[in-house]
């Protein structure tokens, strides 16, 4: 059986440079993994095929060491899709309670940057900022998985100056 | 057809589409019009329109659309007075009826008398009582705020040794919020009710004051993965009220659009099966032939979920030749890679067996409740609205639409009739290539007269979607109606899963693959 080359030169380039950036990197602040929870407050389905996109085997993060977890108290960060319905707000709030600090929120795709198209909407919040505290925003409808990948690595970047300020230390053997 | 109603209506009203007659119906008859028509022309229950006309007519107005033979719509209309906002429940005679009837209730407060299930849909719990988005006086910039009242949302069962087992809104994996109560005896599902709705983003309200233009943009965000064929039913309404019809070219690239959409989520789908399953190596391999559709779309369209492709008037996107080359490249390699993935996924033992006889469908359910699409071909119910009710480039192509239609009623059935609509599929991509006529990619609408009402559908991966469009007298949007597959096949995931055990859920839920978005709206 063979299996389709997806990935153009180009593009392979790009995917492996950043891989390994984002892989480095979770390795020195989270000692080799990054946990993250989705959360889709409200979205079209469109950002958060993306994000299963990332899961699949083309982009296939969880060789950089990030997995999607099934608890939000397992993870380390929140991707939030969508621009926080009123049907979902109460959940939204309580998915980010459960999560442990220090934890970042990432908001992904033109409706949770900033309500997007649904924008006066009588039942959406108009962004996840409005909602919970946003650490990254990821523009695009939807983002292309490469934009979410560089996404990753930005909001890694505001993890360093948390964990410093909340003082907490990670009592893990290195590799 | 008027013989079949005949005795129940009130005469024949003037034609807004050629393809569709219209009735008069006054309340007190309107169940019984709808049962005749069901029983006498056998026809499906496919939309139900709820509109405040009190600033012109005084009245609500509500209109039952029925798919009947030959691509033909027959349509009862019947006027509510607004001092006595109630009406006789269809449902308990077309069970079709019962999500509409109930969104009439959340949206414009008209109560469906001796409805079976009058809880609230759209509207959850803390929602207050009196409040109703779609009424013309509801000023949408306004705060709602949460109330405190007693929940109404769930049944319960009772009796020795049975489990409640609730699941979500927010799932494990990277999914859509959804609600699942499951009442379980062992690992036995006795019930499964579903609360949806957690996506709802209030588009339709949204729409109302804006220029057709503005909500294509809405219509192509109701749902990420049946974008383009949301535009198209979208954009079509919009042109049968301008009275244009686009160019050759433009209908034979909406086909060629539409067709790979239906390829990206079909091999997805099977792709999402495989893992629903625990077949890694099948959910691997559909992953990325998804992927590698998704890619195309992007080189031929500029997006990967093929947003922004259509226009009012054709398509804004209009491949080149090379483009055309790349599309039939691709295509060609993706159909020998398919054919080794499902010879790979149909020979696994182990896979077929937690696929057969599992989340049965029976096709006196799935026609009861009008379900469309994968669902309801797969449950022997003939139906594809790309040869029923023919739209965009269909018509004009050398074959007639190949409509795959199994009885079986199993996630195995609904695997068979995606894989055999993907070689359709290819088929018919091949066959657009080798037809596309030259000209204009898309024609001026011009100004889109105010004050009528039209509705329109295309065939979506999961089935028909509608989209009805009435505009107000300066042209823009009165009141937009946007009518899923999701939205009568919902129902029928709830009903085919009694009987199964817990653990299989997940794969009959993937088989159905439904939007939660298109559905909530
Ligand atoms: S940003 Fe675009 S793709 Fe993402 S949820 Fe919003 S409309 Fe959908």
């Amino acid at each position: 059986m063979s299996v389709p080359l997806l990935l153009e030169p180009r593009t392979r380039d790009t995917t492996d440079a950043l891989a390994a950036r984002l892989s480095a990197r979770i390795a020195r602040l989270l000692r080799r993994s990054l946990h993250i929870r989705h959360l889709d407050a409200g979205s079209c389905n469109g950002c958060d095929w993306e994000i299963q996109t990332l899961l699949g085997p083309v982009y296939d993060i969880q060789r950089l060491g990030i997995d999607i977890v099934a608890s939000p108290r397992h993870a380390d960060m929140l991707l939030v899709t969508g621009s926080v319905t009123r049907n979902l707000e109460r959940a939204a709030r309580a998915t980010y309670e459960a999560m442990p600090q220090p934890g970042l929120v990432v908001a992904v795709g033109a409706c949770a940057c900033g309500g997007g198209v649904l924008h006066g909407s009588y039942c959406t919040a108009g962004g996840v900022n409005n909602v919970l505290p946003v650490d990254v925003y990821i523009p695009g409808c939807p983002p292309r998985p490469h934009a979410l990948l560089h996404g990753l690595l930005v909001a890694l970047d505001r993890l360093d100056p948390r964990i410093a300020a909340a003082n907490v230390t990670v009592d893990v053997p290195q590799p | 057809m008027s013989h079949a109603i005949d005795g129940h209506h009130d005469g024949e009203l003037e034609r807004r589409m050629s393809n569709e007659t219209r009735f008069a119906v006054a309340p007190d008859t309107l169940p019984n019009a709808c049962l005749a028509v069901v029983e006498h022309l056998n026809a499906r229950l496919a939309l139900m329109v709820g509109e405040d006309e009190r600033a012109s007519s005084g009245m609500f107005r509500l209109s039952y659309t029925f798919a009947v033979a030959q691509g033909q719509w027959l349509t009862l209309e019947t006027l509510i007075d607004p001092a006595e906002p109630a009406f006789p429940s269809v449902t308990p005679l077309v069970p079709a009826a019962h999500w509409y009837e109930r969104e009439v209730q959340d949206m414009f407060g008209l109560t469906a008398v001796g409805h079976p299930d009058p809880r609230r849909l759209v509207h959850h719990d803390d929602w207050p009582d009196g409040l109703h988005p779609l009424r013309k006086d509801f000023d949408p910039s306004l705060p709602v705020p949460r109330v405190d009242r007693p929940a109404e949302t769930f049944h319960t069962l009772h009796g020795e040794g049975f489990v409640e087992i609730p699941v979500g809104p927010i799932h494990a994996g990277v999914i859509e919020p959804g609600h699942f109560r499951f009442a379980a005896v062992g690992e036995a599902v006795f019930d499964l009710q579903p609360r949806l709705f957690y996506t709802h983003r209030g588009i339709e309200k949204l729409a109302e004051g804006k220029t057709p233009a503005q909500v294509l943009q809405l219509a192509e965000r109701v749902c990420g993965a049946c974008s383009c064929s949301h535009g198209v039913s979208y954009s079509q309404a919009v042109e049968t009220l301008a009275g244009i019809e686009v160019p050759p070219r433009a209908a034979a690239v909406r086909t060629l659009y539409l067709e790979l959409e239906r390829l990206y989520n079909h091999l997805g789908d099977l792709g999402n099966i495989c893992a629903g399953v625990s077949f890694a190596a099948g959910a691997s391999f559909g992953a990325q032939l998804k992927e590698a559709v998704q890619r195309l779309n992007e080189r031929v369209a500029g997006n990967r979920f093929l947003h922004g492709v259509n226009q009012i008037g054709g398509v804004r996107r209009d491949p080149s030749a090379s483009d055309l080359h790349d599309i039939a490249a691709t295509t060609t390699h993706i159909a020998t890679e398919f054919r080794s993935f499902i010879e790979m996924m149909l020979s696994s033992d182990t896979v077929l067996e937690r696929l057969k006889t599992t989340g049965f469908l029976p096709a006196a359910t799935a026609r009861a409740l009008g379900a469309v699409g994968v669902a309801a071909r797969a449950s022997g119910v003939d139906v594809d609205s790309r040869r029923d009710h023919p739209h965009a480039g269909y018509p004009a192509l050398p074959m007639p639409t190949p409509v795959v239609v199994r009885s079986e009623g199993d996630v195995y059935a609904r695997v068979l009739v995606r894989s055999d609509e993907i070689l359709a599929t290819l088929a018919m991509i091949r066959a657009v290539l080798d037809t596309l006529p030259d000209g204009p990619a898309a024609v001026s609408p011009g100004r889109v007269p105010g004050g009528r009402a039209a509705f329109a559908v295309s065939e979506s991966p999961r089935g028909e979607n509608i989209h009805f469009v009435r505009t107000a007298p300066d042209g823009t949007i009165e009141r937009y109606r946007v009518r899923s597959a999701s939205y009568p096949n919902w129902p029928a995931v709830a009903a085919c899963v009694p009987g199964n055990m817990v653990p299989d859920f997940p794969v009959i839920n993937k088989s159905f693959e439904l939007c939660y978005a298109c559905l909530d709206r």
